[in-house]
């Protein structure tokens, strides 16, 4: 049986992260053409909402994606934190990035989607302003990441962050989800019921693997090039950085 | 010395500490006051409009006194290795922590609930909804507090200290922020308050019990 706790040093597990980079990264590219075109030319025309509708391949999966990110972020913080190892700090450092990127697009097409559908921009509906605030999240990890020097200072204290803020989410959630209902202010629902063609379903499903075959891919690039910064004086750095000159 | 006596120690020394410069714990309410005037003057003067929003500027006011705050609870005792002895001492550093944070709460967040009243006035509320206010400010500040304190050890000593303090802890204040402003709202719309002050109640326990221990384990890794 391999031993898998080989690929928690960050010597062995740079060459493995690099030959699983472009699987990764292909079937992203694949399935999100795939995935496209079944939303752009197969699935039909909505009934209610016309064209504007076909923003959900890119706008659900993105959702889904930066709240399933922080999830495994804070999963890897915790291990960190508990086993003590560097690689998995990395990991998490690694998906922050990503996880803002879907929070913000998430945000962005919701409001272009809410513009002809809603016609608004922005309602502040539970569910755009929990986006917003993980946003909010996502953004205060990565400054505090930055802010301190030391890496493992670094690291640890965003573990704690993340995992306060994995406590907080559902809290914040539920807290503004009780703000909109009680300020009756939008008179929108987006928890209207999906009653979703089959093909709409399946296309939104493709685009979903899609988006997770990219943050994988990513974040394993993100996490290849976080090793190289702070392995640097290591020797094995050199070793390959003499084998490529 | 027991873990009881020390906590009520380290309170007793740091709000003597505050004590002795009075000008620094006075900030955070001259702050709420100058911040709660400023928006009739931004907004205007109809007493009906500032009713309406009376509440909710009342609470981001405190809030964000209270935050502004945060970057004295353990700085001047990282500095001078204050903290570094209180880590080390047999007592539990957790019940240390509380004690700071609640000592930091007494100076800093009780001024403001007392300003709060008098300010509730100039936006016309009605007594009983004034009532309603500092029973939600004084659920929601310690909440305030301890979340902040997280944020607070979390930065100690990182370049940038105070914005980043605002950046990580004004997410995490969205609940408290909700549920208080929330009862106020709720007492002057006559649909009573009792749910919010609950739910807030909630949040208070939540974080009383929670907070320290994260404080706790922020301040180990700042100490390292």
């Amino acid at each position: 049986m391999a031993n898998w706790y080989r690929f928690s040093s960050p010597q062995t597990f740079y060459p493995l992260a690099g030959r699983m980079v472009p699987w990764f990264g292909g079937a992203a590219a694949i399935l999100t053409l795939v995935g496209l075109y079944i939303g752009f030319f197969v699935a039909p025309t909505d009934a209610q909402q016309g064209e504007s509708y076909r923003i959900i391949f890119i706008h659900v999966p993105a959702s889904w994606m930066s709240m399933f990110i922080y999830l495994v972020m804070a999963g890897w913080a915790a291990i960190g934190l508990g086993f003590n190892t560097r690689l998995s700090h990395m990991m998490a450092a690694a998906l922050a990035p990503t996880g803002a990127l879907f929070a913000f697009l998430s945000l962005w097409t919701g409001a272009l989607w809410g513009k002809p559908t809603w016609g608004t921009y922005w309602v502040w509906d539970a569910r755009l302003t929990s986006e917003l605030v993980l946003l909010f999240l996502y953004i205060g990890y990565m400054a505090l990441h930055a802010a301190i020097d030391d890496t493992r200072r670094a690291d640890k204290a965003c573990a704690v962050l993340a995992l306060v803020g994995v406590v907080n989410i559902p809290i914040i959630y539920f807290s503004v989800q009780w703000w909109n209902t009680l300020h009756q202010g939008a008179s929108v629902s987006v928890t209207r019921a999906p009653s979703m063609a089959a093909v709409m379903f399946a296309g939104m499903l493709v685009m979903v693997f899609a988006f997770w075959a990219y943050s994988i891919a990513v974040a394993l690039a993100r996490v290849r090039a976080i090793i190289l910064e702070r392995e640097r004086h290591a020797t094995w750095v050199h070793d390959l950085a003499g084998a490529a000159a | 010395m027991s873990a009881a006596a020390a906590a009520l120690g380290v309170l007793r020394r740091d709000l003597l500490l505050a004590l002795r410069r009075k000008s620094d714990a006075l900030a955070p309410v001259f702050f709420f006051v100058i911040v709660a005037s400023l928006f009739p003057l931004g907004i205007g003067p109809e007493p009906e409009l500032l009713r309406r929003i009376g509440p909710g500027v009342l609470w981001v006011g405190a809030l964000l006194a209270t935050m502004l705050a945060l970057a004295r609870l353990f700085a001047a005792d990282y500095e001078d290795g204050t903290l570094e002895q209180l880590a080390l001492s047999p007592e539990p550093f957790v019940l240390l922590a509380a004690a700071k944070v609640a000592a930091h709460w007494l100076v800093s967040s009780l001024p403001l609930i007392v300003a709060a009243p008098v300010l509730a006035l100039q936006y016309g509320l009605p007594a009983d909804t004034i009532a309603v206010l500092v029973a939600s400010l004084l659920l929601g500040t310690p909440v305030l507090s301890l979340v902040g304190g997280i944020g607070a050890a979390l930065t100690l000593g990182v370049r940038g200290g105070g914005l980043l303090v605002a950046l990580i802890v004004l997410p995490l204040y969205v609940p408290a922020l909700v549920f208080g402003a929330g009862a106020v709202d709720a007492n002057l719309a006559g649909t009573g308050a009792a749910a919010h002050l609950s739910l807030l109640g909630a949040c208070l326990v939540l974080a009383g019990f929670f907070a320290p221990w994260a404080i706790t384990a922020a301040l180990r890794i700042a100490l390292e």
